[in-house]
Formats: structure tokens, sequence, C-alpha cells
């Protein structure tokens, strides 16, 4: 149950990010995975050289942040009036660079980031002894969707944001610089990965491959969720962490077929997702 | 009559080029650096993504999830081959094949659900589900992480006997195979059902519309390129020895997506140009500039590059470059501002349907207490609506008076929250638009629903098939030019509509005038026994709404027309009978001359000034 929470947690994070970026800019950004991928580099890098945990967590988020930025002005910017398969294609190809980049510089081998002194050890919760980073990334991750929250529903760039996963073209003709609103929202959604990277990565070693499940998982969160929907990632990642830790307990090989029933079901009852809106598809 | 393309007046050029290619590549290739087991690769690649590109080129489904299909039919033939279930090689690939297809058949009926990229999405999560599946729950068949090894090579001794060892021995028995996948594959793409795939690409709702059951033939495709899939996977095991277990990984899956994207999407043969450029960059990059492990690194750079600025792939890229070269003249002509619409010499009836006891009873369409509510907004209210046969009907009323709204519950494009429509005798309440469609009620849309990326007569081609062959029909070997009446149908909604002489245009190319023609055509070429026009003159000059009425009238021979339009003076023209809705209800009806002159439309018209 707890590792279902801790990992439905990060779904639930990175997900959002993955469903931000669709809703506003209406682009599938198969790199997702690989910003969450760069998030835990980022931050290895950081801690190594500062040492501090906190200041990895900051830098991994930064990194990521500044690299979607870059990422949309570049190239994403381009390919808003091209037909989604295209964007589909070059995200799906940047994701390759990013991935086989990090394998040039930092081999195949794995990294881990150790837990920050203070929350090292197991707790005692009464009735079971638990990590206690794992604890924490809970109430880290918490934390940060609470942020995003605050962001996406109290601040004017939310509203914005709001209005143009309803309708993109309305905000647009409101005069309203879309363009400038794009890119911070995809690099926010970025973060949302690399975040999620970085306090992962005292949890799950890193490799330059671990984007890509989680990325899948991503997929099947969003498809159960509704895609575009920040309460549906939420759900979906919280659903999709319990399936898959549950399953594991009883049968590892399991998990998968079981994580994959749920997303049949959840599109035979409602295509558009539990908390899909109707305005896209 | 203008000359058949060339295609058409060399029937198996491309089959004859292809054979000829594919004989004498082995006596190239090596020459240029290309060790035989590097282009069986290509082979068993280009034979793979065949079914893609029907798939993703022609029909417009991008699936991330291909290897589902590669690795259930390589391991179902490796392990029939390696349990000497069977011993013969080619009957365990067609094993394998079809088990690929039904498979198909189940994850198409779940991915096909959604649209775009949903669909991009839930493919790849079921491919990666069918990875883990292959990983731990099957490996007792599957061999779990190590795959099966000893996958034998084929050894045929039915009429010859020809036992396949490896290198140029294999190439023989590949070339052979990817010389079955592409005829079959070009057949596909020149039957009603390629033809039907294309326009799917293009508009699926308009498909839909026009009678043809758009989910049926996605699934085709889907389990066509599975099928595919399927064969190519056995194949790796064949050419291998031995059935790798990252057949089913998602990189497989990306590899074939990106091979395809390289030579070119929608041409058959893209896939197999991108898998030589993939291999030959990756032989290339590690051993001759020992780049090692960042070869793909350099490849997925290339790949940004490549979408970024070469559109259509490298065969997009070399059409491009052809056309620039050699056809700079021919390039077409910009379309005239305003079309004159040729006067119809001869009176071409294209015939209505007439189905049995349906003229006897004298009403065509009768809609009774017709609703619609959005959320709080009363659309359309209790509207009670009767056509007879062979009527000209006009509708009229103010912007909101819910005309639109009203032709899409007829034509079944949107449920009616209550009421009951009653078309030809039958209760189509609940329909859909597809069997709306071919009992013989369709429309013509306010804004065009065209299939931009085909000509004018393959637009008009997509129509009338929906007639002449119902809404679904597994016709895949046929061909297109052989349906019976198919080309007469075509040359009349052409000659009708005043299109005949922009019949090879591309509708991207059209005046808007010519495309509100088309709009109409398509309509036509179903051959529908009641057309509904919503707003057939909309945009168009005063001088082709006059050509435009002119056409509308001849059209009107033989049929029962349901016209909306703002022109007044135009309907007032054309129609015997007006009904006007206002505010969702319909607030009068009459001949034109009533209505002209009811002061109760006037006053709907102006807005509710009251003279005392």
């Amino acid at each position: 149950m707890f590792n279902g929470l801790v990992l439905g947690a990060l779904l639930a994070l990175i997900s959002s990010g993955l469903t931000i970026i669709y809703g506003t800019l209406g682009v599938l950004n198969l790199a997702h995975g690989a910003m969450f991928m760069i998030g835990g580099y980022a931050g290895y890098l950081t801690f190594t050289a500062t040492g501090s945990f906190l200041l990895a967590i900051l830098g991994g988020a930064l990194f990521v942040m500044v690299l979607g930025i870059v990422m949309e002005r570049v190239i994403i910017r381009h390919f808003y009036g091209r037909p989604h398969e295209d964007q589909i294609l070059v995200t799906f190809g940047l994701s390759i660079v990013f991935v086989e980049a990090i394998r040039f510089s930092f081999g195949s081998l794995s990294y881990s980031v150790p837990p920050p002194p203070w929350a090292t050890g197991v707790t005692s919760l009464g009735f079971m002894l638990y990590p206690t980073y794992r604890l924490v990334v809970v109430g880290i991750v918490a934390v940060a969707l609470l942020a995003l929250y605050l962001v996406l529903y109290r601040t004017r760039l939310g509203m914005i944001v709001r209005a143009g996963i309803e309708d993109s073209v309305m905000v647009d003709s409101l005069g309203i610089n879309v363009f400038r609103v794009f890119m911070v929202v995809f690099g926010i959604g970025a973060m949302a990965a690399g975040f999620a990277g970085i306090v992962n990565a005292p949890v799950v070693s890193l490799t330059p491959d671990m984007g890509e499940m989680i990325l899948v998982q991503t997929f099947v969160v969003v498809v159960i969720g509704g895609v575009g929907s920040f309460p549906g990632a939420i759900l979906g990642g919280l659903i999709a962490g319990q399936i898959l830790s549950i399953t594991s307990m009883i049968n590892p090989g399991y998990a998968y077929v079981m994580l994959f029933a749920a997303m049949t079901l959840v599109l035979l009852i409602r295509p558009r997702g539990l908390m899909g809106l109707r305005s896209r598809d | 009559m203008k000359p058949a393309p060339r295609s058409q007046r060399r029937p198996f050029l491309v089959e004859g080029l292809t054979a000829l290619g594919l004989i004498v590549a082995p006596y190239v290739l090596p020459h240029l650096g290309f060790a035989p087991n590097t282009v069986n690769q290509i082979l068993v690649w280009g034979l793979f993504g065949l079914g893609f590109d029907l798939l993703f080129g022609f029909t417009g489904l991008l699936s991330f999830g291909q290897s589902a299909f590669f690795g259930s039919g390589g391991f179902i033939a490796a392990y029939l081959l390696t349990q000497d279930m069977i011993a013969s090689v080619p009957l365990a690939l067609l094993i394998g094949t079809l088990g690929a297809m039904a498979i198909g058949v189940l994850v198409g009926l779940i991915a096909l659900r959604r649209t775009g990229i949903y669909f991009a999405m839930i493919t790849v999560a079921i491919a990666e589900m069918f990875y883990f599946l292959e990983n731990s729950p099957l490996s007792a068949w599957t061999g779990g992480e190590n795959g099966i090894p000893g996958v034998p090579t084929p050894k045929i001794d039915f009429l010859v006997s020809w036992h396949v060892g490896t290198g140029w021995s294999m190439y023989w028995f590949l070339a052979l195979c990817y010389f079955a996948g592409i005829v079959i594959a070009l057949r596909i793409v020149r039957s009603p059902v390629g033809a039907i795939l294309s326009a799917i690409r293009d508009n699926p709702l308009r498909v839909a519309a026009l009678g043809h059951s758009v989910g049926a033939y996605k699934l085709t495709a889907f389990v066509v390129a599975a099928g595919y899939a399927g064969f190519a996977g056995g194949l790796l095991g064949v050419l291998q020895g031995f059935m790798p277990p990252d057949a089913f990984s998602f990189d497989t899956s990306g590899q074939l997506v990106m091979q395809t994207a390289i030579g070119g999407v929608g041409t058959l043969f893209g896939p197999l140009l991108g898998a030589t450029v993939w291999l030959f960059l990756s032989d290339f990059l590690q051993t001759a500039l020992h780049l090692g492990s960042a070869w793909k690194l350099v490849l997925g750079i290339v790949f940004v590059l490549l979408v970024c600025f070469l559109r259509h792939g490298l065969i997009g890229g070399f059409k491009d470059l052809h056309r620039l070269i050699f056809h700079r003249a021919e390039i077409d002509v910009e379309a005239p501002e305003e079309a004159p619409v040729p006067v119809v010499a001869k009176a071409v009836a294209l015939p209505a349907r007439h189905r049995e006891g349906d003229l006897d009873s004298g009403t065509i369409l009768t809609a009774t207490g017709l609703s619609k509510r959005y959320g709080g907004l009363l659309a359309n209210a209790d509207i009670d609506f009767t056509v007879k046969v062979g009527e000209l009907r006009g509708i009229i009323g103010p912007n909101g008076a819910g005309k639109s709204t009203f032709f899409k519950m007829l034509t079944c494009e949107v449920p009616p929250t209550s009421g009951k429509i009653v078309f030809e005798g039958r209760d189509i309440t609940g329909r859909s638009v597809t069997e709306v469609c071919q009992l013989g009620l369709t429309k013509s849309y306010q804004v065009n629903q065209l299939f931009s990326r085909l000509t004018v007569r393959e637009n008009l081609t997509i129509a009338a098939l929906a007639d002449l062959r119902g809404k679904f029909r597994l016709d895949l070997f046929s061909n297109l030019r052989k349906v019976a009446g198919l080309e007469e149908r075509v040359e009349q909604a052409l000659e009708l509509v005043g299109l005949a002489a922009r019949a090879d245009t591309m509708v991207s190319a059209l005046a808007y005038g010519e495309k509100r023609r088309l709009e109409i055509g398509l309509a036509l070429a179903t051959s529908p026994s009641l057309l509904l026009l919503d707003e057939p003159l909309a945009g168009m000059s005063p001088r082709e709404r006059v050509e435009t009425v002119q056409l509308l009238k001849s059209i009107a021979k033989g049929r029962t027309m349901i016209v909306i339009d703002h022109d007044m003076d135009s309907l007032f023209e054309l129609v015997e009978w007006i009904t006007v809705l206002q505010e969702g209800r319909v607030l009068t009806e009459g001949t034109p001359d009533q209505i002209k002159t009811d002061p109760v439309v006037r006053e709907a018209y102006l807005g509710g000034v009251h003279e005392p």
C-alpha cells in the first residue's frame, strides 16, 4: 500500500506535467520520460558537486525546466501548425537524442544518490517499519502537487492555462501572448518530470533507459485519468501506483498486465478517461 | 476523355521494377559495402514496414506498438519450429502471421476506440504489456530473457527442392517473401478498400457520413499491419536462427516508426529505404568512424533534423527535387478566382434510389416531436416536420434558429433528446450516420468536408463506392477500376456538378466555388433518395449563386431535397414549400409567396418591433 502511494504520487506528478503540456499546447511530448531521467542525472551532478540533497533537487528541477524551455523555443514551436503525427515523431526523436546523449556521457552503468542524512533509516508506523525517505518522497511530492495546483488554480497564468485547455484559439484571440504562455507551460511541465526524477533518485538508481518505462506508465495514467485533466492525472497516478504495487506483492510478472487491464476497463466504460474533458479529442 | 495516369497504362510497372531491383541487388550492393546479413535485415524491416505504412501512411493511424505483433508472430513461428510441432518453415511462418493477426483483432478493438494521440499512447502501453508477458508469465514458452534459439532455416521439398542456407542463399528466400509482400500491399492500395483508407486518413468523419463503416476499415488496416509484422517477426527468427526477446521491446516499434519516417511515409518503399539508411549508417558510424555507442545519438540527431526539414522523408525529398527540375511548368495552374459553372449540356440524371414500397405512401420523411437540448440550451423544441416524395423543400430562419442542429438530427449525426424520425417508413431514430446514408439519406455540409489530399475524381469515387459496395466489404484484392458501375457513376457526378474538366485536380487546388460544388457532388454521388443541403450557396458570388441554383434545379429532378439557406431570393426561386424555424421551433410553413408576405416571418428576421 505504501509503496503504491510513493509510486502513485510520483506518477501523478509526472503525469500532471505531461497532461498540462498536452492540454495547453496540444503536443504529446514523447520526450517526457527523458525529462524525468535527465532530472535525476542533473540532480546527481549537483549532489556530487555540492553534497547537498536540497540543492540537488533544486538543480535537477531547474535544469530540466531550462531544457524544456530551450526545447520549446528551438524546436517544438515550429510544430504547432503541423499534424499531431509530426509532433509525436519529433519529440520521439528528441527523446532518443537525450537518452543517447546521457548514455554517451555517463555510460550505461547506474548511479545512485543517497537520501539526505535526516531521512535515512526506517520509521515505525506503529504497524510496520518503513524506509523514512519514502515517506519523505510522499511529502515532497504532495507539496509539489500542491504548488502546481496553486499555480494552475490561483494565479493569472494558471487561469490562462486552464482556459487554453478548454479552447486555445479563444485565448489567442483574446490578445494574450500564447507563445509566451506555451513556453512557460512547457518549462513547468518538464520541470514536474525533472523534479520527480531527482526525488526518485535515492529510491531507484539512475540509468539512461529509466525514462522509457516511466513514460509508458505515464501514458496509462493519462489515459485512465483523461488527457488534459490535472485532477485526472493525480487520480490516475494514485490508482496506477496501487495497481502496480499490489500486483507486485502477489506476482511481479503480472503488474503490467493488471495496469493494462485497468486501462482497458476505463476505455470500455469511459472512453474519455475518468475525468476527461469533452472538448478535446 | 483524358489520358489515364501513367500507372494505369502500365499496370505492373511497380511490381516489375521491384522484382528487377531484388534480382540485381545481390550483384550491386556488395560493392557498396553491404554484407549479405545487412541486406537480409533490411528486407525483414522493409517487410515489417509495408504493413506499418499501410496503417500510418495510408490510413493515418500512428501506432507505436507494432512490436507486439512482430514479437508475437516471431515467437509463435519459432516455438512451433523448435518444438518440432511443425517441420515446414513456410507453414510455421503462416501460422505465426495468422496468430499475429488474431492478436491484432483483439488489440485493435481496444486501441481503435480512440484516435490521434490517444491511439498512439494506447498502442505503446499495449506493446509494453506484451514485452512483460513474454518476459515472465509466458517465459516457459518464450524462453524469457533468453529468447528461442535454434530456429531452423527453410527446407522446401514441394515441387522444387530448395534448402535455404545463410547469407545470399537466405537472401533469395527473403527477397521472394518481400516480393510477395509488396505485390499484396500494392493490390490493397489499388483496391476499393485502399481508396477508402486514404480517405479515412484525410477526413474520417466524412467517410462515415458517406456511408462507410470507418471502424471496420480501420480495424482491417490494423489487422493487415499486424499480419505483416507477424510475418516479418517470423522471418527475423529464421534469418538469425534465434528469436530475440527484444523483438517485443519498445525500441523495435520506435525503430520501425523512425525508419518509415526517414524513408518516406505513404510510399510503401519508404520503410525499405529507411531501413537501408538506418542499417548502413549504423554499420558505417560504428565501424568506419569508430563512434561506438554514440552512433545512436548521431542517428537521433539526423532523425530530428529530418522530421524538421524534410517532411515527407527521403522519397518525398526526391520527388520534390524531381518536380523542381523536370516539371516546373506543370505545377498546378492557380485556380481562377471565380470559376464559372459549365452549363450542363445533356441532362445527366444520377439515379436516386427507389426502395420497395416507399413511393406509395407519399411521404419520404416524418419527424415528430423532435427536440435537442445542449445543457441549458434548447436548440430544437418539439418540431413536427413532414416531406413528401419528390418535394423540394426550403428551410429558413435567423441565425441560431436551430436549422443545422435539425439537419444533424435528421442525418443522425447527433441523437435527438426526444422525438422520432421516420424515413421511407423506417424508424431511423438512434441509428448511425453511416447506416442512414446507406438507406439513402445524406447531406452536404455547411462547411466543406472534403478529402483535401485526394483529387476530385477520387473524392467522388469514395462517395460512389458507399452506394455500390455497401458500408463494409473486404474486397482487399479486387481492382478499384473494376467495380461495376463505378466509373459511370463518377463521370455522371462530375458532369452534373460541372467539374469534369477538373477531375484530376487535387481538392486543395480548387477554387472555393468549385469546392462548394464538389461538396454537393459528394452527397449526390451516394445517390440519395433524400438529399439535405446545408447552405449550399454560402460564400458564393452573385453569379455563382445563380449558376448553382440552376445546378440544384437539375439535381432535383427525380429526387427529394431539403435546402437550408440564408439567400432568400435564390431559395424562393428554387423551392416549392418553405418551413421557417425560429428559436428552435417551427414558426410557420407555406409557399414562397406566402412566406414573403407573412408579417410573422418579417418580425422574426427584423426583431420584435411591434407596430402600434
